[in-house]
């Protein structure tokens, strides 16, 4: 795509504090539906309001790597490995936007509204709708494990390039 | 020394195995499973009507529904256990369970049941009451002999004469929870819907004998019950749902819970709502009580269980208005 060596500083942040947000929701998520202990309220609350937020980051976050170059894929992958490495971006892309997005029509159509730390409120639906309600709150768990699968992939894909390949993809998002 | 001190610290330190969310949705479902259906308390009926707020508890909480007024609910009596088709009179607990929607941003939801008090204090011991009374009366004697704390239930239980209403019972909160007043402080209170008749146990027959009495009562006239706060005094402990508070504690009646209409439980629009404890509305937070604590994710995964099969159609589509 471009001759740049390394991704630029602002995708850098947008990256390493994304991936960090994403790992500690994923793992907040996975605890807290299963454990009947006291901190469960607590982390449930703070996972609501964190995944509000993520939804704003990946906003940002996708303006700006519209007007950004990124560097270009090792010229030794193949043309379908390239195609795979682009697709699962877009994927992550679009799974980090989808994640919210369900959680929070969950709970609009199971009329809770999202209380964050007391500033303000964010708005849910009147009445129940249990058939929306049973739509989105499974979708939230099937686009975990998508998320959970495709980011483990990712995760060894960019480890398999830096120490089997040892190429610079890596090194141009450190 | 240290060796006789051992099993007082190991008494001391013994806490329950961990059950999960999943576990103890498993263990009241049972083995047979009623798709669609709420895995505690399967069994209710619908009702509305509105609360009449006297404004007396405005001054401990900035909840708009204690504002002097009217607010209208959604509501659901029920009975304990699995099974949505159960004898209402079998049951040893009753239930009320309400849902105020007052704005978009902000819902209350309330479940109460006929005891003041919990036998055991966290939800892991809970998971062992509930596996001994499936076990039968040998095993619950044993497990409440293991469990002094439950003294105070079995006091309570002792005494209590199931009435012959859903309109004559004490529902109560159980946990406490903190009212939150216009300058931020908070205040620990417990509550419970009061009757305002007696109704003696009859000689009722059917498997739905307390919901045709309600809807009949109803038709006749409203159901009114007081709405009465118990005010926590520094030395009480809120986050214990095995004790109660002293008597001498201030009372404060908000106002009155006014039952107009009945409807079956998939005709009416209560079946469809989670009446978690904890869909709380600005002015009222939550205790740090385990018992309470535990309650959220346990009727999420009910929930999600009987939502999903609603969805699935592996049951019928109830009515929802
Ligand atoms: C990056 C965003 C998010 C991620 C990665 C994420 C991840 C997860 C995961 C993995 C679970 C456990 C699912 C299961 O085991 O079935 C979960 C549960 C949940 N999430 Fe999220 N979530 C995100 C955003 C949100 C948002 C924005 C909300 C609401 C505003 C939300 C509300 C919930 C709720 C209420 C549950 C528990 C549902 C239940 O107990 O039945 N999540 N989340
Ligand atoms: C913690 C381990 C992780 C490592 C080592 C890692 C590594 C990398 C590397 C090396 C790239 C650049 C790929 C290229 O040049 O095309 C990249 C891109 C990307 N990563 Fe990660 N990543 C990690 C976690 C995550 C997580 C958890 C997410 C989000 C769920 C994520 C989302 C993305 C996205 C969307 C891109 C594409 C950026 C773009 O082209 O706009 N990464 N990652
Ligand atoms: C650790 C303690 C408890 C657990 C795990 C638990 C669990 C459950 C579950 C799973 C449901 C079904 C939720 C649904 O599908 O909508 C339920 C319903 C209910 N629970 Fe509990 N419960 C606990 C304590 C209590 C206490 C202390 C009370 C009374 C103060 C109570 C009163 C009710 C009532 C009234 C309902 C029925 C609500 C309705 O009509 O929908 N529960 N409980």
């Amino acid at each position: 795509m471009t001759n740049t060596e390394r991704f630029s500083l602002s995708m850098r942040l947008f990256h390493w504090g994304m991936a960090a947000l994403i790992l500690a929701m994923l793992t907040a998520g996975l605890l807290m539906v299963a454990s009947l202990d006291g901190w469960q309220l607590t982390v449930l609350t703070v996972h609501k309001v964190f995944g509000v937020i993520a939804v704003l980051l990946v906003s940002a976050r996708f303006i700006n790597r519209l007007s950004q170059r990124i560097p270009a894929l090792p010229d030794e992958l193949t043309q379908w490995q390239k195609t795979a490495a682009r697709l699962s971006h877009w994927l992550l892309y679009g799974l980090m936007f989808a994640m919210p997005v369900s959680g929070y029509l969950m709970q609009y159509f199971g009329a809770r509204p999202i209380d964050v730390f007391g500033w303000f409120r964010l708005p849910a639906a009147l009445n129940v709708d249990i058939h929306n309600y049973a739509l989105f709150r499974e979708l939230h768990s099937l686009l975990a494990i998508a998320l959970i699968g495709i980011v483990m992939l990712h995760i060894s894909a960019a480890l398999h390039h830096h120490f089997i390949r040892k190429d610079k993809v890596l090194k141009s998002m450190l | 020394m240290a060796l006789l001190l051992t099993p007082a610290i190991a008494l001391a330190t013994e806490s329950p195995a961990k059950v999960t969310a999943q576990q103890f949705v498993d263990l009241q479902q049972g083995n047979t499973v009623y798709p669609g259906f709420r895995r505690a308390h399967a069994k209710g009926m619908c009702v509305s009507g509105e609360f009449r707020s006297n404004g007396q508890l405005s001054a401990y909480s900035t909840a708009t529904v204690f504002q002097r007024g009217v607010m209208p609910f959604t509501g659901r009596l029920s009975i304990a256990g699995n099974n949505p088709t159960a004898p209402d009179l079998k049951a040893p607990v009753r239930s009320l369970a309400l849902s105020f929607a007052m704005s978009s941003t902000q819902q209350w939801r309330l479940a109460m049941n006929t005891p003041p008090v919990m036998a055991v204090a966290d939800p892991h011991t809970f998971y062992q009451q509930i596996q001994a009374i499936q076990a039968g009366p040998a095993a619950i004697k044993q497990f409440f002999a293991e469990h002094p704390e439950s003294k105070e239930f079995l006091t309570w239980a002792a005494q209590y004469e199931a009435s012959g209403s859903f309109a004559s019972e004490t529902y109560n909160s159980i946990n406490a929870f903190y009212l939150i007043n216009p300058d931020g402080k908070r205040q620990a209170v417990r509550w419970a819907i009061q009757p305002t008749v007696a109704v003696a146990a009859t000689d009722m027959q059917g498997a739905n004998a307390l919901q045709n009495e309600m809807a009949s009562r109803v038709l006749a006239g409203n159901v009114v019950f007081d709405w009465v706060f118990t005010l926590a005094d520094v030395t009480d402990d809120e986050n214990n749902a095995t004790k109660a508070w002293p008597d001498s504690r201030q009372n404060i009646t908000a106002g009155q819970i006014v039952i107009n209409s009945t409807s079956a439980q998939l005709e009416g629009g209560c079946h469809a709502i989670n009446f978690d404890p904890l869909v709380l509305p600005t002015g009222i937070e939550a205790t740090a009580d385990p018992i309470l604590r535990a309650r959220s994710s346990a009727y999420a995964e009910s929930y999600r269980r009987r939502a999903t099969e609603q969805l699935t159609g592996a049951f019928k589509e109830p009515k929802n208005d």
